[in-house]
């Protein structure tokens, strides 16, 4: 998925924090428990060995928060 | 508005003539507004390089070009919505100048097809511009509807996706952006937003060309812009200058300093402090190296007696409170910055405490609908370099503005 970005809509996010369990590389908790980037881009970028468990995070979504989206 | 002679460095054109916001002297002064089609209105916006209003500074025929390239019907809304404490141009331009800003608002509509305009406008403002549609109506010069809608006097309400959303009857926050307005908006048509000011300047473009609007400004920044100048200034109020304009003379013809400046605030809430260097150029090329932008034309005048540490924090409390609820990140992260920057500027610091506002601000930037994290988040960072003594004084128990010394820069 060369591109895809990670997409939070952060009027959806609960701070379940299911995702940073899911995506550690990618993503973190911040000090209330929100996805926080690791990398501290906006949409962080997905990298290829990383596509099947952002899917995952995004299934698993309770709210449906996140998306991918291409920049 | 202010009553004092306007020095030569100064141009009107928004605010010249009567301002009385009647429609015989509009046409009087202005003549009707000419008819343009699509192809020739966003080509004249294209070479006259006029940029929105409200803030962003996006080039204005790039967003109508957008919306005409869906070839679908369009909905254009006026925003008049001014959410900005320190602003009053917008409101001013409402009450004064209505029939620029409803001539620029048909002159759009025609060009990108729309069906219907909404004004989106502080309800207090509401029954003024009921009559100049009124009047208008009589005299054949809104051949597209304008619907007034009432917009809540709240800070994230002139957002572009929140003013869609106000238009579109649900509450007035900003929405997550997943397609472009200009792609679906009201009613998932095609929207055009633009601010009341850029439209009045539609007007006056139509009339007088793309090379006239480029004798005001500098060559990448052409045009005029309303400035609401406040603070310590003698004459607080309305004017209207070219970009590039010195501070110094915009303060001069706001009646001059009443004090000593320790500094300005430019851009509004979400702007920056920048050092009250009266060569300073009210421009984005040249405030780019403070880490401010002319934004909606915000200039505040901070006296020497006033603590920067202290206006701010008042500021930064004012926006944490204007938070619409929604996203976690800005919710938690904005008091929680307000309270660090307060607890600075009352002198109950810690050594870590710059440091933590920083942390703070880097945390909330970018996470969010809209932009007021990153916003207050650029306000709080600006003032902790632009008072950067004062920062040092306060970690040792002290208050430069307290003792007299200004701010030291």
């Amino acid at each position: 998925m060369p591109g895809n970005r990670l997409h939070i809509d952060w009027t959806a996010c609960d701070g379940r924090g299911i995702c940073a369990e899911l995506l550690p590389e990618l993503l973190a908790e911040d000090d209330w428990g929100y996805p926080v980037a690791r990398d501290g881009a906006t949409e962080p970028a997905v990298p290829d060995h990383l596509a099947d468990a952002a899917r995952r995070a995004i299934d698993r979504c309770p709210t449906l928060a996140l998306r991918l989206a291409r920049r | 508005m202010n009553g004092t002679a306007i020095p030569v460095r100064l141009e009107r054109r928004l605010l010249a003539g009567s301002g009385d916001g009647r429609l015989d002297s509009h046409l009087a002064e202005h003549g009707r507004p000419p008819a343009l089609d699509r192809p020739r209105l966003i080509g004249l916006l294209r070479d006259a390089g006029l940029t929105g209003r409200g803030g962003a500074g996006f080039p204005t025929w790039r967003k109508m070009a957008a919306v005409a390239a869906t070839g679908r019907a369009a909905v254009v809304i006026a925003n008049g919505a001014e959410g900005e404490p320190a602003s009053g141009k917008d409101r001013a331009l409402l009450a004064y100048r209505p029939h620029l800003v409803l001539d620029g608002l048909q002159l759009v509509a025609g060009a990108v097809g729309a069906r219907t305009t909404y004004l989106y406008l502080p309800a207090a403002a509401g029954a003024a511009m009921d009559a100049a549609l009124a009047a208008r109506r009589g005299a054949g010069l809104d051949p597209i509807t304008v619907a007034v809608r009432a917009a809540p006097e709240t800070f994230v309400a002139s957002e572009e996706s929140a003013v869609v959303a106000a238009v579109s009857g649900r509450p007035a926050v900003p929405a997550d952006k997943r397609v472009r307005t200009t792609e679906k908006g009201v009613g998932g048509a095609p929207t055009l937003v633009q601010n009341v000011e850029t439209l009045a300047h539609i007007a006056l473009i139509a009339r007088h060309g793309a090379a006239w609007f480029r004798g005001a400004g500098t060559a990448d920044e052409p045009g005029t812009f309303l400035a609401t100048v406040g603070g310590a200034v003698a004459a607080p109020g309305v004017l209207e200058a070219g970009y590039g304009v010195r501070l110094g003379d915009l303060v001069d013809a706001a009646g001059g300093a009443t004090d000593r400046l320790s500094a300005v605030l430019i851009g509004g809430y979400h702007g920056g402090w920048v050092p009250a260097d009266p060569d300073l150029q009210i421009s984005r090329a040249a405030l780019a190296p403070h880490g401010a932008s002319p934004g909606a034309g915000v200039v505040l005048a901070l006296p020497a007696v006033a603590c920067g540490l202290t206006e701010t924090a008042r500021i930064a409390g004012y926006l944490a409170g204007q938070v619409a609820g929604q996203c976690g990140p800005c919710i938690n992260g904005l008091p929680r910055l307000a309270d660090t920057l307060a607890s600075l500027a009352q002198r109950r610091a810690r050594p870590g405490l710059p440091a933590e506002v920083d942390r703070l601000a880097a945390l909330v930037t970018g996470r969010g609908a809209c932009r007021h994290p990153d916003g207050t988040a650029r306000l709080i960072r600006s003032c902790l370099r632009t008072f950067e003594a004062d920062v040092t004084a306060h970690l040792a128990g002290r208050c430069l503005a307290a003792e007299g010394y200004g701010h030291a820069r």
